[in-house]
């Protein structure tokens, strides 16, 4: 405990500009690309998950414009968490906190997951035989090797999400103009693929239904705030790299879905493993599977690298405050990274991502994801009550208050019900567990954690109070 | 108001905090999986000899579906005739309603309670 009690106090460094944001943002986000947003069309076919993709954009707008306004004033590790601890209170930032925790230390589970199974099935197409691949060694490895590289250090870190997702995102847009017929004959084939039955094959519940993984289309966009302390000017940085990160992905989004949705039956790509490889497969071409491939690889890589850098921020400020053993709240004293944090969190990952089904896996990611958008609206409301316009000074004030956040509420109640359509044992199940945790944490673990010494902020007293 | 201090946890005391979090959530997250209650009711329909018309396939539906690997309909057949139940009742759709709304309530009602300490130490009274 003396060492923590001595390193806790060595802030993060600031090293970060505006290019990581939008790395860091999109690069965990942009493997909902490259997997994941296709159980979309399984639960309510190709129109239902474009429109879902659309109503996800909307969402993640709303987010964004939200959560810009009060990162741009809340610049500290923990994102959101530390928004709840100075705007709504510590309870709800306990398990606003534990939504970042476990919504990126699920995803990161996925993305190990699918980088096993795209190895299995690289292996499998060189002829080795199909399914024998030992899939275990690849997704443990990736997930340590990822591990180090964030104990090691946050610029490093980043810059190298930077470049793959780079390539990750050009694998994209190359697949896309490559299949388009712009340059040449086009291999899609929408009105073919997507006719009678197949066109709405739920009927308008199965729009409402593909709203659950129409979120993983752009779900962690809102972890660019996790970096608010580490970010060399967070007013301007912060909401310039989270909007050009949630513009990016609907472009992104928009272009997988049409290129995917050309060349494969609802069916298969409702259920496919790494569906932009399946269709980079399918355009004949090898210079696009191989292209696709390692931007799959890459993609899953970053956004990996994105989840164990949020995570560890989140459980680290948690530890910080003490709402969590303060043995989690040191900084190295080299690297100046959450390292306990980082470290703690392996082993989670590796229970999920080598014994749960990956859409188990997702919907967990998504659901504490949607709790976490149900408090945005909550807080905006709060905090512009608390501090008007006129109280402190914004980086950012988002337009139309309060309308982006009675929409951003409506569309998570309908999101609620898609979950309900399908998964409602999962969802009753995560929110009876955090009603137990917040009464294991109101009743027990707050006595450890001082009263006043949370409010870190320079703000004024709140209205009200 | 006077200052709150909060006691030190010791070492084992923040262990066993650590292990029920970790058994809370991976319970959680598990119980469902182990019971067999998790996951999506999406179940195939059995087809007796199935033929790429009889599920439903037209010429270019069936092209992709060789492309992608599967040479005849009783391989993909599966994978085509699956289809979720989004069949439900309203009282569960009620018990749901009740529980996420009843779990935000807590969350605000407790949440205003520690607010309030918090700032009345931070600002005063």
């Amino acid at each position: 405990m003396a060492q923590a009690q001595t390193t806790e106090h060595v802030g993060l460094a600031r090293v970060l500009g505006p290019a990581h944001i939008w790395a860091l943002g999109v690069g965990i986000v942009l493997v909902g690309e490259y997997m994941g947003w296709n159980f979309s069309v399984g639960k309510g076919g190709a129109y239902a998950a474009l429109m879902a993709c659309w109503f996800a954009g909307i969402l993640y707008t709303c987010v964004a414009m939200i959560d810009s306004e009060v990162t741009s004033t809340v610049a500290a590790a923990g994102g959101q968490y530390t928004q709840a601890k100075h705007i709504v209170g510590p309870l709800m930032a306990f398990n606003v906190g534990l939504y970042l925790v476990f919504a990126y230390t699920m995803l990161e589970a996925a993305n190990a997951i699918t980088f096993g199974f795209l190895i299995d099935t690289v292996a499998t197409m060189s002829g080795h035989e199909a399914g024998s691949l030992d899939q275990r060694p690849f997704i443990i490895l990736a997930i340590m090797f990822l591990a180090w590289l964030n104990y090691r250090g946050v610029l490093a870190t980043l810059t190298f999400n930077l470049v793959i997702t780079a390539i990750a995102f050009t694998a994209v847009i190359v697949l896309f103009l490559s299949t388009s017929g712009i340059f040449t004959d086009s291999p899609l084939r929408h009105t073919e693929l997507m006719s009678g039955p197949a066109a709405m094959p739920y009927g308008w519940l199965g729009v409402l239904a593909a709203m659950h993984f129409g979120l993983w289309y752009y779900l962690g966009i809102e972890g660019t705030t996790q970096a608010a302390e580490e970010v060399r000017s967070p007013a301007r940085s912060l909401p310039f790299g989270t909007l050009a990160g949630v513009m990016t992905l609907a472009i992104a989004a928009t272009l997988t879905w049409y290129v995917c949705s050309g060349l494969m039956p609802w069916e298969y790509l409702g259920q496919a493993g790494v569906p932009l490889f399946d269709a980079a497969r399918l355009s004949g071409s090898t210079f696009l599977m191989v292209f696709l491939g390692i931007g799959t690889m890459f993609a899953t890589l970053a956004s990996a690298n994105g989840c164990i850098n949020d995570a560890s921020r989140a459980w680290f400020a948690m530890g910080r405050d003490r709402y969590l053993p303060g043995w989690f709240g040191a900084v190295h004293p080299r690297y100046r990274t959450p390292y306990r944090a980082i470290i703690f969190l392996v082993p989670i990952a590796l229970i999920f991502a080598l014994g749960a089904p990956i859409d188990q896996v997702i919907t967990f990611s998504i659901l504490s994801g949607l709790l976490e958008y149900t408090f945005m609206p909550l807080n905006i409301i709060l905090f512009r009550r608390k501090w008007p316009l006129e109280s402190i000074n914004r980086g950012y004030e988002h337009p139309f208050h309060p309308l982006p956040a009675y929409v951003l509420l409506g569309l998570c109640g309908m999101t609620f019900f898609a979950v309900f359509l399908g998964y409602g044992t999962q969802l009753v199940a995560m929110i009876a567990f955090y009603i137990v945790v917040s009464l294991w944490f109101h009743f027990w673990r707050y006595r450890f954690v001082n009263r006043g010494a949370q409010f870190t902020m320079p703000w004024p007293k709140p209205r009200g109070y | 108001m006077a200052k709150y201090v909060a006691p030190v946890q010791g070492k084992v005391g923040q262990i066993i905090d650590v292990i029920v979090l970790l058994i809370m959530a991976i319970g959680a997250l598990y119980i469902p999986l182990w019971m067999g209650l998790a996951g999506s009711s999406k179940d195939p329909q059995p087809v007796e000899n199935p033929t790429w018309e009889s599920l439903g396939q037209n010429p270019a539906m069936v092209e992709q579906w060789e492309k992608l690997g599967y040479s005849d309909a009783a391989s993909a057949a599966e994978l085509i005739t699956a289809r979720f139940d989004y069949s439900f009742s309203i009282t569960a759709l009620i018990v749901m309603i009740v529980v996420i709304v009843g779990y935000y309530a807590i969350l605000l009602r407790f949440s205003e309670k520690e607010y309030r300490e918090v700032i009345a130490e931070k600002f005063g009274e």
